[in-house]
């Protein structure tokens, strides 16, 4: 008598099962990855000693409730925030900074390391605008530290960041981190929110 | 000789699906790899604006979310002013200090200095109502924010 082979398990089914897997996760999953501008919120705590600061080392800029915005008392556009702000932190207007590439003009702020960006809004001022300003505020930073970390070390900040995070990047950590520092002390990020 | 006669084929032969069950395999894998679960079901209008200098945020499970915006179609009845969720519900400024405690509880104690509030607010909403958020994460010293926003130029958006 013949072999009976044992018989197949019918498998037609089985793209049916899967594909009702598949769209169950399609509905439940987001793919969306989570980005934004990071910011730091001041402690609670207040200091009792009042720091005094020169009027000159602080870059107003003021948003109303119609999102208009004034800087330094001057009305001015969104798309010129940027270069404002650059200009203003890297003035060094006491020639301390041998770095600086700015104007040195000695009715603006001193030193990267003394100029504090001061932003205040009103309660009426929309999120969108807020956020466009801080981008901005924010985007001046990187542009001032990309161009240092270009000319000492022949890449940009945002590269060497990159750099940093990534596990595979087979470069020297310790060293990077160092360099890293060594920029954010030369453009330190102050940028203060004032509270109404 | 019989074993090697061929067939006669008059109509053409079926297209062989054996290899279906398999890419839509391969389909479901990459989609359970690539997403992540969706966490809160929205009741608000979430309409993130756009900023280019972002940074990614890693480590999804150390992140807490607050959503801030208007109550969207299916929840007219609770107004038309930016409003705060937290979780599946919508809550007031002041129950904020006990969402953050209540997340921080259910952390490991090492890592609650590294917890990030993710705040994920609707491009109309007003400055008064984040403001009013940020004294709040103060209070309980949540110092770490980030503003969630979409990756996109910010200028022309109106």
């Amino acid at each position: 008598m013949a072999k009976r082979a044992a018989p197949e398990v019918n498998a037609g089914s089985m793209a049916d099962i899967a594909f009702l897997l598949l769209i169950f996760f399609l509905v439940t999953t987001t793919i969306e990855t989570d980005s934004g501008i990071n910011r730091k919120l001041p402690p609670m705590e207040e200091s009792e000693e009042d720091v005094i600061i020169k009027q000159k080392n602080i870059f107003t800029v003021l948003l109303n409730k119609n999102d208009q915005l004034l800087v330094e008392d001057e009305q001015m556009e969104l798309k010129d925030l940027r270069q404002a702000a650059v200009a203003f932190l890297d003035n060094g207007g006491d020639k301390s900074c041998d770095y600086c590439r700015g104007q040195k003009d000695p009715t603006s702020s001193d030193n990267p390391d003394k100029a504090i960006i001061s932003l205040a809004n009103d309660r009426e001022t929309s999120y969108k605008t807020y956020i466009a300003v801080q981008n901005e505020l924010v985007a001046a930073y990187n542009e001032l530290r990309n161009t240092r970390a270009q000319a000492l070390y022949g890449k940009s900040f945002s590269d060497m960041e990159a750099n940093y995070k990534d596990v595979n990047w087979p470069g020297n950590k310790e060293k990077l981190k160092e360099k890293i520092d060594q920029i954010k002390t030369e453009y330190p990020q102050k940028l203060s929110e004032v509270q109404k | 000789m019989s074993k090697f006669k061929k067939k006669k084929s008059g109509d053409m032969p079926a297209v062989n699906t054996a290899s279906l069950p398999d890419i839509v395999f391969m389909l479901l894998f990459f989609f359970m790899v690539a997403t992540v679960m969706r966490q809160n079901t929205l009741m608000i209008e979430n309409n993130l604006p756009f900023a280019d200098q972002v940074e990614k945020l890693d480590k999804k499970d150390l992140v807490m979310y607050i959503y801030a915006g208007k109550p969207s179609a299916n929840y007219k009845q609770y107004g038309t002013e930016a409003k705060i969720q937290l979780n599946d519900k919508f809550a007031d400024v002041k129950e904020i200090a006990s969402f953050i405690a209540a997340e921080r509880a259910s952390k490991r104690e090492e890592l609650i200095p590294f917890l990030t509030t993710a705040l994920k607010v609707d491009s109309d909403a007003n400055m008064g109502l984040i403001g009013d958020i940020k004294q709040e994460l103060r209070k309980v010293n949540a110092l770490k924010i980030n503003y969630t926003t979409k990756k996109g130029s910010v200028f022309g958006r109106d």
